[in-house]
């Protein structure tokens, strides 16, 4: 086997990993959103779960996570009496998404609680509801600030996705582990997948600048 | 029965307490491979970040292109690549060692912008009043500029600490016997995974917490000013 015939097992397999982290990232930015906002609520319930939720993505490791949403809620299932058998791939993005998420809620947070008080008090001042003033007020002018975490994070889930490979889902490290168990050739097939991980880090990199100028385009605009 | 202790499946909490032994024998390993793995971080780091300071764009430039290289690829597989590519230059390693020098060169990456973060934010002022004083460079660096950049350094090294411990469990592709990979053992071996997983991820919740409030503490114990010189 030549090693340009390694390509197209590869690409198929960076096509998996491309789905994985982009489904992933918004499943994680959602749940950051949401669990972010939750934490700084004043409902001690919603505080509750979204302090519980971050700590404990955060504080386990994301194989373990992966590990349980795929061989251990099964069995929790049973025990239960609902079938929660969860194929590779919703597993895989459930794993990545919760995992990220909690990393991002904390950023969310931070950028949140960055935007000055007296935004809040000019808010209040123009009897704007707290909701409004959540959406029209606070997070417009958060989001810019999340930005670079959240690349850095998209970046961390690209990466994150080789795990992925460990539960037989068919993405790029698990197409050049085939490749390799059949050709031996371990030197080119490793080199070349490092290769394409650092490729797609840097276009997901790109990516994710042009979207931070996209949401800071206001800054611009008036100053 | 796994490492000398028979587990008990008589009831789920039973199977808990009888193979709490076993995880623990496991959860050294970990330990011990995130300790190594630091260690291998805190050095090579310090390697790039000096290289990557450098004068010459020669050496700073590579030093750039290799770290950023290290951070845009995945563990696991520079795992792979040094546990099946090295041996093949006839450079044999044990598993633990491989898998502990994978973690510690991921992560000097990270702890070369540590490094460098720190050193940086040591201002220029302070170099310039002590070479005012004539201080030689060697006695500014130990004694000006590490006393007020370690208590930057410190507890983001920390938290880096306990990046590597999360990261552990990757190393059990390659057959350490860390505590996830214990407990996948007895999972395979009982059908129940259910027990052992959760029992990995509430000891990982424990070990975080701890070495996370240690961190925090030696965050507040350390001087912000930096270390007063006796």
């Amino acid at each position: 086997m030549h090693w340009t015939e390694y390509f197209p097992p590869l690409m198929e397999g960076a096509w998996v990993t491309i789905q994985l982290t982009v489904y992933s990232t918004i499943l994680g930015a959602a749940l950051a959103f949401v669990f972010g906002i939750g934490k700084l609520s004043s409902n001690w319930a919603i505080k509750g779960v979204s302090v519980a939720y971050i700590e404990v993505f955060r504080g386990t490791s994301l194989l373990v996570q992966l590990f349980w949403l795929y061989f251990a809620l099964p069995l929790a299932g049973i025990a239960i009496g609902i079938d929660l058998r969860l194929p590779p791939v919703l597993a895989g993005v459930l794993a990545l998404g919760l995992n990220i998420g909690a990393y991002g809620a904390e950023v969310v947070r931070g950028a949140i609680q960055s935007v000055h008080t007296d935004q809040h008090e000019a808010a209040r001042a123009l009897n704007f509801t707290p909701r409004q003033t959540l959406w029209n007020v606070t997070i417009p002018q958060a989001v810019p600030e999340m930005m670079p975490s959240f690349g850095n994070l998209a970046v961390q889930n690209l990466k994150d996705t080789a795990l992925v490979s460990l539960i037989s889902l068919g993405d790029l490290t698990f197409r050049a582990e085939q490749i390799r168990n059949f050709t031996q050739d371990s030197t080119t097939i490793y080199s070349m997948l490092l290769v394409t991980y650092f490729g797609m880090a840097l276009v997901l990199t790109a990516v994710m600048r042009g979207l931070e100028t996209y949401v800071s385009r206001w800054r611009t605009a008036r100053s | 029965m796994l490492f000398g202790y028979q587990w008990d499946l008589s009831s789920p909490l039973a199977f808990a307490v009888s193979i709490l032994p076993i995880l623990l024998t496991g959860m050294v390993v970990t330990i011990q491979a995130t300790v190594l793995g630091f260690l291998v971080a805190l050095v090579l780091g310090l390697v790039w970040a000096v290289l990557k300071a450098a004068p010459s764009r020669f050496i700073s430039w590579p030093a750039k292109v290799v770290t950023e290289f290290i951070r845009d690829t995945p563990l696991l597989v520079q795992l792979f690549f040094l546990y099946y590519v090295l041996p093949e230059y006839g450079i044999v390693l044990p598993a633990f060692m491989t898998g502990a020098l994978a973690l510690g060169i991921q992560y000097s990456a990270y702890t070369s912008e540590v490094y460098r973060a720190g050193l940086e934010a040591v201002g220029t002022d302070q170099r310039e009043a002590a070479r005012a004083l004539n201080l030689s460079s060697a006695r500014t660096f130990t004694h000006i500029v590490v006393p007020q950049a370690a208590p930057r350094i410190v507890p983001a090294m920390g938290n880096y600490l306990v990046s590597i411990m999360k990261d552990v469990p990757v190393l059990s592709v390659v057959t350490v016997l860390e505590m996830l990979n214990v407990a996948k053992i007895v999972g395979d071996r009982t059908f129940d995974y259910l027990v052992p997983l959760s029992m990995v991820g509430a000891l990982y919740l424990i070990m975080t917490l701890v070495a996370s409030t240690g961190v925090r503490l030696l965050d507040t114990w350390l001087p912000k000013q930096g270390i007063p010189l006796k």
